[in-house]
């Protein structure tokens, strides 16, 4: 017996895109198929309904193209990506909704996927009734259901109307019920799509738990996700997929970091190297702006424990007046988190560096774009709009066990004194 | 509580890293113990080639959800309504009462001798069993196109379910024609103990047809215009308002053509003790055979991609 779960090989899925050939109108494909064995006269050798990976035809497209990993029995894998990238195609492979154009995978196990919570919920039926049904639908048996059936309406958390309709329910209540029948799923391969997103954060909240509580009880999870707070949380290995195609696959921090990175929209360095152009008048001009940080830590991936520098170079013409920096630093939602301006001294003509220091756990995580200006007293230097553009990342969750946005401008480490009082 | 189980997977990690506490030996041998006990049934996935046979195993397999389908097909068709399973009888009996006050007493459509009432409504309880499976069955993939793009199951399931729920409206149109046939004066004789076969002969051509229908309606938008339409047709190129002895005798074999009308004589055959039915019976048992096996086989063979076109 191997200790592999699920092999994947070479595994790629064409899709049609546009019109499907002979979609639409019924006589299209009639005539399709009355001239069918005359084609084939002429092309002896095609005789794969799909067209070949060699010869790619102009209306296709490759959802996933060459993939191929491993999954080892009570792993925990994410699969990240952008959209379009084929997450869900694998999940539909694997769960055999869907067949590969090429390739073949391997399972080893049942598999229970979940690519939507509440799939076969029928409006008209019961909460009662549909506990069953949904459960019947999802691969359990009657029997598992039943015995089940307390521990379900516990966590979903709606007794009161288990004879109601479901079609009268609140959508809360509706995804409630829904991922209380689906946690309760016990198959040895767990394929898991985006079921994060629904639900406020406390029963987000459950549903991570429930699924670590699987991991632990060694199955194995395939969890296809945005949220990568909660694949960091939670997944031991990450597999990032672009465009169909598997482009890393490791360790989760190193993976999601490089996805992340990948996909942000940043701008962390600028540099203008001809000083006649560089921004600014005669008093003064920027001639390069970057992010920096300190040792030990990666600049194309900040974090809240991040402390960051911003680094700025002009060229100073008045070494009469007292010159200063001021940054400007703004959210994705426009607030303005801060206005930091140095002291004003005098300089002498030439290259003059400001870094600004801004600490670790001070910005929530966010985009931020900066704003910087230099100006001398009574006499105006240069304004520069997004000279800069930052994303700062979330860090070190677990120890909360939450994984929704944290509220708040800003994130401080604020002290707290926690003790035992003893009342005598 | 989650925070716990956050907390103590942290704590299982650093374990890992250190040096393996004790704690963590035992859940690593409860995992191996697992792994030895169970024997994980192993699945191979690969592109579809050419035709495939049905797996009888799998659909076994799967039975609860059979059960758990056709239920819901029965649970939800009369809720909120007033009525509800009365509609089952409603139907027939009007359609009844409307051929025998057309068709019998105005039109005065021979009958082979028996009471129009009872000769059309004998038709009419197959024909509704028909129509309702066929529709529903072939509407089966449509109707829960979600299910089929979420959720593996055998497909075969769908259409299945959608012939198995019209056979309890058809039990309860059933008790109505036990009635009239007291009314007339007629009592079933042995011959009804032939009357399953050709409910069977009947669920086969309606699975057959739905699972045709049904396939090319995941492709198709034409297929739910086309079954009513089918269905109107069907009605009238049946012998339910009227006698397939009205046909000259060396056109019976072609009339069998229409499986229909095979179950429908064989249906007043077993019940009324008609004549038996002529060779027609045959042709459309071999009829409903191959419309079936062919289903099947087309239906599996679109199967992999309903998820795609649907």
């Amino acid at each position: 017996m191997t200790d592999i779960a699920i092999k994947v090989e070479n595994l790629g899925k064409l899709y049609r895109i546009g019109q499907i050939v002979g979609y639409g109108t019924l006589r299209e494909s009639l005539m399709n198929i009355a001239y069918a064995p005359f084609r084939r006269l002429r092309q002896p050798r095609d005789t794969n309904h799909e067209p070949s990976a060699t010869s790619p035809q102009p209306n296709t497209i490759w959802a996933l193209k060459d993939v191929s990993f491993e999954v080892k029995r009570g792993e925990a894998v994410g699969i990240i990506g952008r959209n379009g990238s084929g997450k869900t195609t694998i999940l539909k492979i694997l769960s055999r909704i869907t067949a590969p154009t090429e390739g073949c995978a391997e399972i080893h196990g049942r598999v229970g996927s979940l690519l939507e919570v509440g799939t076969g919920f029928h409006p008209e039926l019961t909460g009662r009734e549909n506990i069953y049904l949904n459960g019947a639908v999802l691969g359990m048996k009657k029997a598992e259901v039943a015995r089940k059936f307390d521990e379900i309406v516990a966590f979903s958390e709606i007794e009161k109307f288990l004879d109601t309709p479901v079609k009268r329910y609140s959508s809360g209540m509706y995804v409630r019920l829904a991922f209380a029948v689906a946690a309760h799923l016990e198959p040895e391969i767990l394929v898991v799509d985006e079921v994060l997103a629904v639900g406020d954060a406390a029963f987000q909240k459950k549903c991570i738990g429930k699924m670590q509580s699987a991991a632990q009880a060694g199955r194995t999870v395939v969890f296809v996700s945005h949220n990568m707070t909660a694949v960091e949380s939670f997944c031991d290995r990450v597999i990032l997929l672009d465009n169909g195609y598997l482009m890393k696959d490791g360790r989760t921090n190193e993976v999601v970091a490089s996805y992340l990175k990948s996909s942000a929209n940043e701008l962390l360095e600028q540099r203008w190297d001809d000083p006649q152009t560089a921004p600014g008048n005669e008093n003064v001009r920027v001639i390069y702006a970057g992010i920096a940080t300190e040792p030990g830590h990666d600049r194309h991936y900040l974090t809240i424990e991040t402390p960051i520098e911003l680094v700025f170079k002009v060229l100073n013409f008045r070494p009469d007046k007292l010159l200063h920096f001021s940054v400007h630093l703004h959210n994705q939602e426009n607030i303005c988190v801060f206005v930091a301006p140095s002291k004003p001294q005098a300089l002498p003509e030439g290259v003059v560096q400001g870094i600004c220091h801004i600490p670790a756990y001070l910005l929530n995580d966010n985009t931020y774009t900066t704003r910087l200006m230099v100006h001398f007293q009574g006499v105006y230097g240069v304004d520069v709009q997004n000279i800069l553009i930052f994303e700062v990342h979330d860090a070190g969750r677990e120890d909360w066990g939450w994984y929704g946005k944290w509220p708040g401008v800003v994130r401080p480490n604020l002290a707290w004194n926690v003790e035992l009082l003893n009342c005598d | 509580m989650l925070a716990d189980t956050a907390w103590a997977r942290r704590q299982d990690r650093q374990a890992t890293q250190q040096k393996g506490s004790v704690q963590l030996q035992w859940v690593n041998m409860d995992k191996v113990q697992q792994v030895g006990t169970t024997t994980a049934p192993v699945t191979v996935i690969r592109p579809p080639k050419g035709w495939i046979p049905i797996n009888l195993r799998e659909l076994w397999a799967y039975r609860e959800l059979l059960y758990f389908f056709t239920w819901r097909d029965l649970k939800v068709r009369y809720r909120q309504t007033v009525l509800g399973f009365a509609w089952a009888i409603i139907q027939p009996l009007f359609m009844m009462v409307v051929f025998s006050l057309f068709f019998g007493t105005l039109a005065k459509v021979p009958s082979d001798g028996i009471p129009y009432p009872l000769f059309s409504y004998a038709a009419l309880l197959p024909w509704t069993l028909f129509s309702s499976s066929m529709t529903r069955s072939s509407n089966s993939l449509l109707q829960d196109a979600n299910l089929l793009q979420k959720v593996y199951f055998p497909r075969l399931l769908m259409p299945l379910a959608g012939i198995l729920s019209p056979l309890v409206d058809f039990a309860i149109a059933f008790v109505i024609l036990i009635a009239l046939m007291f009314y007339f004066g007629y009592t079933p004789g042995i011959r009804i103990l032939a009357l399953p076969a050709f409910i069977g002969l009947e669920l086969m051509l309606a699975l057959g047809a739905g699972l045709w229908l049904s396939a090319l309606s995941a492709k198709y938008r034409d297929i739910p215009y086309v079954v009513p339409f089918l269905i109107q047709l069907g009605l009238f190129v049946s012998p339910v308002v009227y006698s397939s002895n009205l046909l000259p005798a060396r056109f019976q074999a072609i009339y069998g053509l229409n499986p229909m009308a095979g179950v429908i004589e064989g249906f007043r055959w077993a019940l009324l003790v008609t004549d038996r039915p002529s060779n027609l019976f045959f042709v459309s048992v071999a009829i409903a055979l191959v419309i079936l096996i062919s289903g099947v086989f087309y239906f599996r063979r679109c199967e992999k991609t309903f998820a795609d076109v649907v």
